[in-house]
C-alpha cells in the first residue's frame, strides 16, 4: 500500500460511514454515532500521519485516476497535495471531529439521530473532496454535494416549515452562484484547454494573455461560485435563515467549513483572477463585511448574531483575496474556523441549557450558571474581536496590513468593521451572560454534559494559541513560495505585527477597544435594548435586515412566479387544450361525419358509388 | 346523315344513366334489379357498336358471354330476393338495415 | 332508310327504359317488367341494325324469353301487393337524379367533343357462322368456363330456394 492511499482512505471513510448508517444502522443510535465519529476521528489521525510522513510540500503533487475519457477529452479524479490542501485537510478533519463528538451530546434526545449523523458524514466527505480535488470538474461535483448536504442538514427538522423553506432558500441561492461558476469554468476550459489546476497554472504562466479579453469575465464568473457558497452580497440572504438547522450543523457547515469553501476556491485558483475582477471581489467583500456587521448590531437571536458575524468575517476573507492576499485570507479562514465553531458550540450549549430559547433578552446571568461555557465563549469572543494575543488579532491584522498596502478605502472599511465586531459581540456577551437573569429559564439553566464541553475547551485553546502555531507560514509556502521568518523569541512573536506594520495594527486595536467600550457602556447593565430609542428608523432597518429579502421577493420571486404562471397557462390551454384535446376533438368530429355515410341502406351506397364514379370520370376525362 | 359510332354510344350512355337513376331512386327490390339489367344492356349495346365499327368480332363474343353471365346472375339474384323476402317479409330496400353500424 | 329506323328504335329504347323506372300507369313491378321486355326487344332491333344478327336473336331468346319470364315468375311468387305509397324522400331522389345527371353530362360532353372512329367503313357482319367459328376456336376456354359457371349458378339457386336452410 503506497503512501498515496492514506488520503484516499481519509476521503472515503466518512462516505462509507454515511452509506452504512443509511442502509444498516438506522435503528441503533449508538452504532450510527460511533460509525460517524469514528470515521472522522480516524480521518484526522490518518491525516496527521500522512502529513508527518510527507511534510508540507510533498514531492508527489497528485494522485490521479482517469474518470472520464471521451476522445480527446479526459477528466481525471485525483487528489492534490500541496500546503493549501494539506492544511485544509487537517483543519477540516479536526474541527469536524470535534463537532461530531459535540453532536453526540447535543442530539442525544433527538429521534432521528442516525439520519443526522449520516448527513454529517456525507458532508464531511464532500468537504474533504473539495479540499483535495485536483481539477475543476471534481471540485464542482463536490461543490454541489456540499450544497446538497447543507440542504439536507438545514432542513433536518423537516416538519417545521421554516426549516424546510430555509433549506430550499440555501440551495437555490447556491445554485444561482453555481450557474455563474459553471459558465466561468467552461470559459477557462475553452481558453486554456485544461481543467486541471496544475496544468492551468502552467498554461497561464507560459502564456499570460491566454484568456484575452474574457479574463475579467472569467474571473467574475468564477467568483460567482464564491458569492453563492460564501454568502457574499447579493446572495447573502440564505445564511441567516440557515440557522434553522441544529446548532452543531451551523457550527460545522455555516461557520467553519462550507462557507469557507468559497474563499478556499478563490485562493486555489487565484492565478486566474486578473486586476479588474480582483477589484470587484475586494469591494464586494468589504461591502458584505460592513453591511452584515451593521445588521448584526440589532439582532436578538443568539444564532442570528453569530450568523451575521460569520457573514462579516467572510467578507473580510473575500476582501483579502481581492487585495491580492490569499495568505491572509486563508490565515483568517483557519483561525475563524476555530473561534467561530467554538462560539456556535457555546451558543448550542446555552440553547440547550435554556430549553431551546434563543432570544438573548430572555437570558442573563448565565456566567454563574454555565461557567465553562462562559469562559470558552469569552475566549472565542476575544479572538473574534481581534484583541492580542488571541489568534484573531494576528489574522485580522494581516488582512488590514494587506489593505493598507493596496487600498486605503478598504482599509477604512476594515477598521470600521473591526470596531463594529466587538460592539455586537460584547452586546451579546453582556446581555446573555452578565447581569441578572431576565426570565425563568435563565434562572434554571444548568451546565452541559462533558461530551459537549471538551470540544469547546479544545477549540478555546486553539483560539488562544492559534496565532503562534505557524499557520501563516504554511500558507506562505503555497502562495509566496518563500518562508517568512519566525521571530526569535515568543514575546517578539506576540508583538510582531506592531513592529512590522504599525499603522494597521494600532488602528485595528484601537477600533476594537472603542467598540468594546461602547458595548460595555450601553449593555453591561441593560434590561432592554437602548439603541432603538436612540437610532429610531435606522434601528428598525437593521432589525429587518435592510429589507433585502422583501426586495428579492418583490422583484425576482414575483417575476419568476409570473413566468411560471404564463408557462402553466400555455401548458394548460395551448398544449393540452388545443393540441391534445383539439386532436381528439377533430378526430371525433371527422369520425362522426364519416359515420353519416354508413346508413346501412344499400341505395345510399349506390348513390355514393355514383358520385365516386362521376368524380373519377371527371378527373380522368378532364386530363385528356 | 350517316349513323356513326357516336350515335350508338350516346344511346348507350343515356340508357346506362337511366338504369343508374333507377337503381338509386326506386325502393322496390325487384325494380332495382330490373334497372340493373337495363344498365347491362346498355353496356352490351356499346360493345356491339364498337365491334361493328372496328371490324372486329371480339366485341360480339364478349356480349355473348355477358348475356350468359347475366342470365346466371339473374337466377341467383332472384333466388336471393326470394330468400330475403321469406325471412323479412318485405321487398323494400329501406327495411334491410343490418348493414348499419 | 337505316338512319330513320335507327332514330325510331333508339327513341323507343330510351322511352321504354325510362318507363321501366318511372311509369305513371301503376306502381306494380309487373308494369316495370313489361316495359323492360319492350326495351329489350327494341335493343334487339338496334343489334340487327348493327349487323349482329345472332346476338339479336340470342337477346330476344335469352333475355326477353328466359330472364324476364323468370322475373315475372318471382314477382308472382312473392305476390306483392301494389306498392304502398311511402313518403318519398325528396332529398334522396334529387341527389340520385343529380348524380346520374352529372355522369350523363360528362359522358355526352366527351362523346360529342372527342373525334371518334377514323372512318373505317364497317364491313363485318355477325352471322352465326362467323361468330360460331371464333367462339369455338379462339374463345373456347371461356366458353367452357361459362358452362361451369351456369352449373354453379344452378346449384346455388337450388340451395338458396330451400324453405329452411339447415
Amino acid at each position: 500500500m503506497t503512501l498515496d492511499a492514506l488520503p484516499w482512505i481519509v476521503l472515503f471513510l466518512p462516505l462509507a460511514a454515511a452509506v452504512l448508517i443509511t442502509l444498516f444502522t438506522q435503528r441503533s443510535r449508538e452504532l450510527s454515532a460511533a460509525l460517524s465519529i469514528g470515521a472522522v476521528v480516524a480521518g484526522f489521525v490518518l491525516s496527521v500521519i500522512f502529513r508527518g510522513l510527507v511534510g508540507w510540500d510533498p514531492a508527489v503533487r497528485e494522485s490521479p485516476v482517469t474518470w472520464l475519457s471521451v476522445g480527446d477529452f479526459q477528466v481525471g479524479f485525483g487528489l492534490r497535495f500541496d500546503p493549501l490542501s494539506l492544511a485544509m485537510l487537517l483543519l477540516v478533519t479536526f474541527v469536524a471531529g470535534l463537532i461530531h463528538i459535540y453532536s453526540w451530546g447535543y442530539m442525544r434526545e433527538d429521534r432521528s439521530q442516525p439520519r443526522y449523523f449520516a448527513g454529517l458524514s456525507l458532508f464531511t466527505f464532500s468537504m474533504l473532496g473539495i479540499v483535495l480535488s485536483s481539477n475543476f470538474v471534481q471540485l464542482f461535483v463536490f461543490w454541489e454535494l456540499v450544497g446538497v448536504s447543507s440542504y439536507n442538514l438545514i432542513g433536518f427538522w423537516y416538519e417545521r416549515p421554516a426549516a424546510a423553506d430555509a433549506g430550499k432558500k440555501a440551495f437555490l441561492a447556491n445554485r444561482l452562484g453555481d450557474f455563474g461558476f459553471l459558465i466561468g469554468i467552461l470559459l477557462v476550459w475553452n481558453r486554456l484547454g485544461s481543467l486541471n489546476f496544475e496544468v492551468l497554472q502552467g498554461n497561464l504562466s507560459a502564456n499570460p494573455q491566454a484568456l484575452g479579453t474574457l479574463a475579467t469575465a472569467a474571473g467574475l464568473l468564477i467568483f460567482c461560485g464564491a458569492v453563492g457558497k460564501s454568502a457574499q452580497f447579493p446572495l447573502h440572504v440564505w445564511l441567516p435563515d440557515a440557522m434553522e438547522g441544529p446548532t452543531p450543523v451551523s457550527a460545522l457547515i455555516h461557520a467553519a467549513t462550507m462557507v469557507a469553501a468559497g474563499v478556499f476556491m478563490l485562493c486555489r485558483v487565484a492565478f486566474l483572477l486578473n486586476g479588474p475582477s480582483l477589484e470587484v471581489i475586494a469591494w464586494i467583500g468589504g461591502f458584505t463585511a460592513l453591511l452584515s456587521a451593521i445588521i448584526g448590531i440589532q439582532q436578538d437571536d443568539i444564532k442570528r448574531i453569530l450568523a451575521y458575524s460569520t457573514l462579516s468575517q467572510l467578507g473580510y476573507m473575500v476582501m483579502a483575496v481581492g487585495l491580492r492576499g490569499p495568505t491572509p485570507a486563508m490565515y483568517h479562514l483557519s483561525t475563524h474556523a476555530f473561534f467561530k465553531a467554538l462560539l456556535f458550540l457555546g451558543a448550542g450549549s446555552v440553547i440547550v441549557a435554556m430549553h431551546h430559547e434563543q432570544d438573548i433578552w430572555k437570558m442573563g446571568g448565565l456566567r454563574k450558571k454555565l461557567p465553562v461555557t462562559f469562559w470558552t465563549f469569552l475566549a472565542g469572543t476575544l479572538a473574534l474581536c481581534g484583541l492580542p494575543p488571541f489568534s484573531g488579532f494576528y489574522s485580522k491584522d494581516s488582512i488590514l496590513a494587506q489593505a493598507a498596502q493596496h487600498s486605503s478605502g478598504l482599509l477604512i472599511v476594515g477598521i470600521i468593521v473591526a470596531a463594529l465586531t466587538p460592539f455586537y459581540m460584547f452586546r451579546l456577551l453582556c446581555v446573555a451572560f452578565l447581569g441578572a437573569g431576565k426570565s425563568e429559564a435563565a434562572g434554571h439553566a444548568q451546565e452541559s454534559p462533558q461530551v459537549m464541553l471538551w470540544p469547546m475547551r479544545f477549540l478555546a485553546a486553539l483560539s488562544i494559541a492559534g496565532g503562534f502555531i505557524g499557520i501563516e507560514q504554511i500558507y506562505n509556502r503555497q502562495f509566496k513560495g518563500e518562508q517568512v521568518e519566525t521571530a526569535a523569541t515568543f514575546l517578539r512573536e506576540v508583538i510582531a505585527p506592531f513592529i512590522r506594520t504599525p499603522v494597521p495594527a494600532f488602528a485595528g486595536l484601537a477600533a476594537a477597544l472603542v467598540g468594546l467600550a461602547a458595548a460595555w457602556a450601553l449593555y453591561a447593565k441593560a434590561a432592554h435594548d437602548p439603541l432603538p430609542a436612540r437610532l429610531g428608523a435606522l434601528s428598525r432597518w437593521m432589525r429587518n435586515r435592510f429589507y433585502f429579502d422583501e426586495l428579492y421577493e418583490a422583484t425576482f420571486i414575483r417575476l419568476h412566479d409570473s413566468l411560471a404562471a404564463i408557462a402553466g397557462w400555455i401548458d394548460r390551454w395551448i398544449i393540452a387544450g388545443v393540441a391534445v384535446r383539439g386532436a381528439h376533438g377533430t378526430t371525433e368530429l371527422v369520425g362522426r361525419a364519416l359515420r353519416l355515410f354508413q346508413t346501412g341502406n344499400v341505395q345510399t351506397y349506390a348513390f355514393l358509388f355514383a358520385i365516386g364514379v362521376a368524380l373519377v370520370l371527371y378527373l380522368v376525362l378532364l386530363s385528356q | 346523315m350517316t349513323i356513326g359510332l357516336e350515335h350508338y354510344l350516346v344511346v348507350s350512355a343515356m340508357l346506362f344513366v337511366v338504369g343508374l337513376a333507377g337503381v338509386i331512386v326506386r325502393r322496390n327490390l325487384l325494380v332495382i334489379y330490373m334497372s340493373l339489367e337495363l344498365m347491362l344492356n346498355a353496356a352490351n349495346l356499346a360493345l356491339v357498336a364498337f365491334s361493328r365499327f372496328t371490324n372486329n368480332l371480339d366485341g360480339q363474343v364478349f356480349v355473348f358471354f355477358v348475356i350468359t353471365v347475366a342470365a346466371a346472375e339473374v337466377a341467383v339474384g332472384l333466388a336471393l330476393i326470394v330468400a330475403v323476402y321469406r325471412r323479412r317479409h318485405t321487398a323494400y330496400v329501406e327495411d334491410l338495415r343490418t348493414l348499419k353500424l | 332508310m337505316t338512319s330513320v329506323l335507327f332514330y325510331i328504335l333508339a327513341f323507343l329504347t330510351l322511352v321504354f327504359g325510362f318507363l321501366v323506372i318511372a311509369n305513371p300507369f301503376s306502381r306494380s313491378p309487373v308494369t316495370s317488367a313489361m316495359f323492360l321486355v319492350l326495351a329489350i326487344i327494341s335493343l334487339a332491333g338496334l343489334f340487327v341494325l348493327l349487323h349482329a344478327y345472332f346476338l339479336a336473336a340470342v337477346q330476344v331468346l335469352v333475355y326477353a324469353g328466359a330472364v324476364m319470364v323468370l322475373f315475372l315468375f318471382v314477382i308472382m311468387l312473392l305476390d306483392l301487393r301494389v306498392e304502398e305509397r311511402r313518403r318519398i324522400k325528396i332529398l334522396a331522389a334529387v341527389g340520385g337524379l343529380a348524380s346520374a345527371g352529372i355522369i350523363l353530362g360528362i359522358f355526352l360532353h366527351h362523346l360529342l367533343v372527342a373525334p371518334l372512329g377514323e372512318g373505317e367503313t364497317p364491313s363485318v357482319a355477325g352471322g352465326t357462322y362467323a361468330l360460331g367459328r371464333i367462339l369455338f376456336t379462339q374463345y373456347v376456354l371461356p366458353f367452357e368456363i361459362v358452362s361451369v359457371l351456369l352449373l354453379v349458378a344452378m346449384v346455388g339457386v337450388v340451395l338458396l330456394s330451400k324453405r329452411d336452410l339447415k
